[in-house]
């Protein structure tokens, strides 16, 4: 069975505005939303600067147990699955229940939650032996990953197959992947997919500094994050959420939704090499969007748009812009491909899904975002990069892509009105 | 339209490190004679918590199998799927070579709690030290992707890797994601889950499970369907398979041992056990269907076996309606009374047992227990030779998930 999959609602929350609406705003101007961390006191840190979110679950009516109990990043994801859902224009309590899956992704889960509460179990780190009587009673839902999953399903009635999917910084695009397959399979008419992380949280930061992966600019947050850029130099953390409702085709035309785009294909390969490490030569990346083209039937001279990986680290950024020249030959030089870490860094997990959600804007808008602060050739990079300003175009097939920690390299294929036509 | 058979994803090989047996086949031993390992926790620092009893590895060395580097970057839950890994390789007598083969053969674990003990060394030297005493490997030990990625790496496996990051029931759907990958046309997949939950904070993170028995007497602790039920003991292990696509294992001369033939996953909500009926007897039905396989067919069932009366309850009245009146004479057991729950990898070691206990022709007992309150034919004392074909495993999840899997004897010629 291979039933096509439409993207139907989309909800977001990202640094720099909390919706989708305010989100396509700054990715379309081209703003960046990094600046100095203000959740915590990161005081001698190596990176103190980040992509926050400016979030208040009292804004947004979460239920008081929910504001209280649970993570900020499930907090997140239930604010971007609402609004994925009213999106929809989907009537969740006219659904099948068995019928509507979940699958979300996050890489590090209820880490800041764990660690605040360490914390206090431990005397400030003092003892080995932590003492459960300081500790939240509900620890449990930070500590079990499912909970991400099980809270979104519980709020919008889903009774299908529900999953979280931790596949490190391609979390984002696997959960999608999944999703995907869920729905083309027929396990499922419905699936709220996505993902979310809220990583900015002192052993998050720390153990990144200890890899020296992100960027040490702290006296300039706002151009921090380079990506491609010859003088990059890391990534900048993000965090934030990003929904979609991904629907049986011909379930979403009964019910007459508005179709943004469907997903055309997905796949995910592992490079084998190294956990942190990337080949200057990609070709495991390319081989997941060779094979994503491959399900489509689709040449890859057809692709319009690369969303890019584009962490702005030095190995990433070239690593990727050799996979999609091997994948797309000359054409890759025709075509644009940009970075929204830019703009709003790198939420681990959540980014593949925010922005699977800005490509399907760019769909929706048929435009480019940008590559904010991109102003130095890197004679290794030497892609259409998007330079600092949003450009319209035709978009009719756009690919996403994402390297994670664990060697993993996934990519998304979105197909827009007008799309795939061989 | 096509002639073409559809592919089927068959087990070909099992590696396990579990608190009873630290390879698949002592593993089995000590599950067919019903041995019941749980004990009084003995790792540093958790002397003082309330929860005394629980499955531990013991005696396991990874030096063994893993080589140090790979070890000194990982966490003890990642040393656990990283020998089953490779032991589960053994077993099929799968390599690879030639530069395209390593794209056939991808990993796929199910993770429940991560790197538990490593995060918290290293939160102790953030915390008690400073940030700049954190180490480099901090960011890929405490992650759930930990083990996949390193498997993957180690082993030189290209194909698709994921990872679903899951309560219990993830450890079966991270089965049934393998075999639909073999379906779609990977090769092979090196599948399972292994946990470490035991460190004295990811302890203190369990305690606010209402399922958690904190009885003392290992003995007494976990005695799932009977009226002293009294919660679940958390264990430590695993297990990991190579899943195949049965023409390639065929090929290649490697023994079909068991077919991954149906899987159904629902959701009901976490710890509303008297909804997980409907919910597990309609993973079992979607099951059951996918495998093309009648209620009739099932041989055995292991079952979840949470431990809570109203979680026991459920679980028995799901069979009932999902096998009918084929749910009084089928026989059910829960190996797991003897070790533990190790969360994710709790479903795969079970699904390991259903291998085995289908090529030996034996249904093992629920060690434990001896008296049941559930109208179920529930395999106590000792082992109950039986013709088996087709074996159902069970899972819930206490976030609230329901999974089924049915596995078939390896020359069952289905369809």
């Amino acid at each position: 069975m291979n039933r096509r999959v439409a993207v139907t609602g989309i909800g977001v929350v990202a640094p720099g505005g909390i919706g989708s609406r305010a989100f396509w705003d700054l990715l379309a101007a081209g703003r960046t939303a990094t600046r100095g961390i203000t959740l915590f006191d990161p005081v001698g840190l190596r990176s103190r600067i980040a992509a926050e979110c400016d979030f208040d679950p009292a804004d947004h009516g979460l239920d008081p147990d929910l504001s209280r109990h649970a993570d900020r990043y499930i907090q997140f994801a239930v604010v971007a699955a609402g609004e994925a859902v009213r999106d929809s224009g989907l009537d969740t309590d006219a659904e099948d229940p068995w019928r509507v899956a979940v699958s979300l992704g996050s890489a590090v889960g209820g880490t800041t939650r764990l660690e605040h509460d360490y914390v206090l179990v431990s005397e400030g780190g003092r003892r080995w032996d932590v003492d459960h009587r300081a500790a939240d009673p509900k620890l449990h839902m930070a500590f079990s990953p499912s909970t991400l999953s099980s809270v979104v399903a519980e709020q919008f009635g889903a009774r299908g197959p529900v999953q979280t999917v931790s596949t490190g910084c391609t979390s984002g695009l696997d959960a999608v992947g999944y999703a995907f397959h869920t729905i083309a399979e027929g396990r499922a008419d419905v699936c709220i997919s996505g993902a979310s992380d809220s990583p900015i949280s002192p052993i998050t930061m720390a153990c990144f500094d200890a890899i020296k992966a992100t960027s040490p600019d702290n006296d300039d947050p706002e151009h921090a994050s380079r990506p491609f850029d010859n003088n990059r130099n890391g990534f900048v953390m993000g965090e934030g959420a990003a929904v979609l409702v991904l629907e049986e085709y011909e379930h979403a035309r009964a019910r007459g939704a508005h179709i943004y785009c469907e997903i055309g294909g997905y796949a995910t390969f592992g490079n084998a090499y190294h956990m942190t490490g990337l080949t200057s030569e990609g070709l495991e990346m390319s081989r997941a969007i060779d094979s994503t083209l491959d399900q489509a039937r689709l040449d890859p001279t057809l692709i319009d748009y690369v969303n890019a990986h584009g962490s702005g680290t030095r190995q990433n950024d070239r690593h990727e812009t050799a996979a999609v020249k091997r994948s797309l030959g000359s054409h890759a030089y025709d075509t644009p491909m940009s970075s929204i870490k830019s703009m709003v860094g790198h939420s681990l997990g959540a980014i593949g899904a925010i922005e699977v959600a800005a490509c399907v804007l760019a769909l929706k808008h048929q435009v480019v975002p940008p590559t904010a602060n991109y102003e130095t050739p890197d004679p290794e990079c030497d892609l259409d990069y998007v330079p600092r300003n949003a450009r319209p175009r035709k978009l009719r097939n756009v690919l996403s892509v994402g390297s994670g920690f664990g060697g993993f390299q996934s990519a998304v294929l979105l197909t827009g009105p007008g799309g795939r036509t061989r | 339209m096509s002639t073409e058979r559809p592919r089927r994803a068959v087990v070909t090989g099992i590696g396990v490190i579990a608190p009873n047996g630290l390879r698949a086949d002592a593993y089995w031993k000590s599950v067919r004679e019903g041995l019941g390992v749980l004990d009084r926790i003995t790792r540093e620092g958790c002397e003082d918590l309330p929860l005394k009893v629980a499955g531990e590895v013991r005696g396991f060395d990874p030096s063994d199998l893993i080589e140090e580097p790979f070890l000194v970057q990982t966490d003890r839950f990642s040393h656990y799927a990283m020998a089953a890994a490779q032991l589960a390789l053994d077993d099929a007598g799968l390599v690879h070579d030639g530069p395209e083969e390593p794209f056939s053969i991808g990993v796929v674990t199910a993770a429940g709690s991560g790197g538990g003990e490593f995060g918290q060394r290293e939160l102790q030297k953030l915390w008690g030290q400073g940030s700049k005493f954190v180490g480099p490997y901090q960011s890929i030990a405490w992650f759930y992707a930990a083990s996949t990625g390193q498997i993957s790496i180690r082993s030189g496996l290209k194909g698709p890797c994921g990872v679903v990051a899951s309560d219990e029931a993830g450890g079966l759907d991270a089965i049934a994601h393998a075999a639909r990958g073999v379906r779609r046309g990977t090769g092979a997949v090196l599948v399972g889950a292994a946990e470490a939950p035991l460190a004295p904070y990811s302890m203190v993170c369990q305690l606010g499970y209402p399922e958690l028995s904190t009885v003392e007497d290992p003995d007494r602790a976990y005695r799932p369907f009977t009226s002293a039920a009294c919660g679940f003991v958390p264990a430590e292990g695993g297990a990991m398979l190579v899943v195949e696509e049965e023409s390639r294992a065929r090929d290649r001369g490697a023994a079909v041992r068991a077919v991954v033939a149906g899987h159904g996953a629902t959701f009901t909500g976490a710890s509303r056990w008297e909804e997980s009926r409907e919910g597990l007897a309609r993973a079992i039905r979607v099951a059951l269907d996918e495998a093309g396989c009648a209620p009739e067919e099932v041989d055995v069932v292991f079952a979840d076996a949470l431990g809570v009366p109203e979680a026991d309850r459920a679980e028995a009245l799901a069979i009932a309606d999902a096998l009918g009146a084929h749910a009084t004479r089928v026989a059910v057991t829960a190996p797991k009374a003897g070790i533990g729950r190790a969360y994710c990898g709790a479903p795969v070691l079970d699904t390991a047992a259903a291998v085995f206990a289908m090529e030996h022709g034996v249904v093992p007992p629920t060690p434990n227990v001896f008296d049941i309150c559930h109208d179920l034919d529930l395999v106590m004392s000792r082992a109950r030779p039986a013709e088996l074909r087709t074996a159902l495993v069970l899972s819930r999840g206490l976030m609230g998930s329901n999974a089924a899997l049915v596995v078939r004897r390896g020359d069952e010629s289905a369809r």
